[in-house]
């Protein structure tokens, strides 16, 4: 007993110093999709550039990415470049949030349009759908239309890295 | 004396931007009294997805407007209290659960905290009879 009494002290702080350790590297912000693994929501919206219909069904057949963005976030703009480049690897379907007609084909005309859908949701009724807390927000979807992944914030080759490359290897 | 205008003339039109928000506070309509106080309620248990610790009635981002605006009109819709959290959980996860359900996942949420209160006066209890039996030992020894 009397040995027990004298470690039990340091294994409750050992056990202790785990959970705040891991703590160190978990981002509260960070939250995990309640959409993974569920379909792309349906959705009837337009195609910013055309002004024609768009629904769940005109998007790629293969995996790609869906980035949720709008002419006033400035994370947006920071990550443009890169999801430019990413957009040689695999389509990216853009989704403006919340955004108005002008400001969002401005924006694109002077950072250019990566993009190879736009779908243009200016109430953000689909972003509610996904579960978008705000712009930027960057889902992986499947050739099946299946949510895999969810990143909240930018999108940057270290991001890229770790959270989408691992996945579409296993979805290819 | 320019300075001072100035001054004055920053000062109100400071007052009249202060103004204009406050006047942005969204009015809802409602049926009835008791819809209004499902909404209020509501408002304190749905979690803001962006912001850290605020509940979506006490909390000016974008997205807590959306989802109130949500809950206003599945309110006005007919949903359920409950139907209205399935819908929210459905696309933010449990986060925005202030109240979460009890089941195998939330059991350390809900029991953790008695559970070690009751280990301590377990523990506390057998050390006062154990140092009480050394005594009676003791004294008996003597």
């Amino acid at each position: 007993m009397s040995r027990i009494a004298v470690w039990l002290p340091l294994a409750v702080f050992a056990v202790l110093v785990g959970f705040f350790f891991k703590g160190l590297t978990l981002d509260p912000r960070e939250q995990p999709s309640a959409l993974i693994g569920q379909p792309v929501p349906e959705f009837q919206l337009t195609d910013l550039n055309t002004g024609q219909p768009l629904s769940r069904e005109q998007l790629p057949q293969q995996p790609f990415l869906l980035n949720v963005w709008a002419s006033w976030c400035i994370t947006c703009q920071v990550e443009h470049p890169y999801l430019t480049q990413l957009s040689q690897r695999m389509p990216v379907v853009g989704l403006n949030y919340k955004d108005t007609e002008t400001a969002a084909r401005n924006w694109l005309q002077k950072l250019g349009d990566p993009y190879a859908v736009q779908i243009f949701d200016p109430t953000g009724r689909l972003g509610l759908d996904l579960g978008v807390a705000g712009a930027p927000e960057t889902f992986l979807v499947d050739g099946r239309g299946v949510i895999q992944a969810r990143i909240q914030g930018e999108v940057n080759q270290r991001v890229f890295e770790r959270q989408i490359q691992p996945l579409l290897e296993t979805v290819q | 004396m320019m300075k001072s205008v100035l001054k004055a003339g920053l000062i109100a039109w400071l007052m009249s931007v202060a103004m204009v928000t406050h006047g942005a506070i969204e009015t809802y309509q409602f049926d009835s009294p008791e819809q209004e106080e499902r909404f209020r309620q509501l408002g304190f248990e749905l979690r803001c997805p962006k912001c850290q610790n605020q509940a979506i009635g006490d909390s000016d981002a974008e997205i807590s407007g959306d989802l109130r605006a949500e809950v206003y009109r599945l309110i006005k819709e007919g949903a359920t209290d409950e139907e209205i959290k399935e819908f929210m959980v459905a696309r933010y996860g449990r986060y925005v659960l202030y109240s979460p359900p009890l089941d195998r996942q939330t059991l350390i949420l809900w029991f953790g905290p008695a559970g070690l209160l009751v280990i301590g006066g377990i523990v506390v209890a057998l050390r006062i009879r154990r140092s009480k039996q050394a005594l009676e030992r003791g004294e008996s020894n003597a």
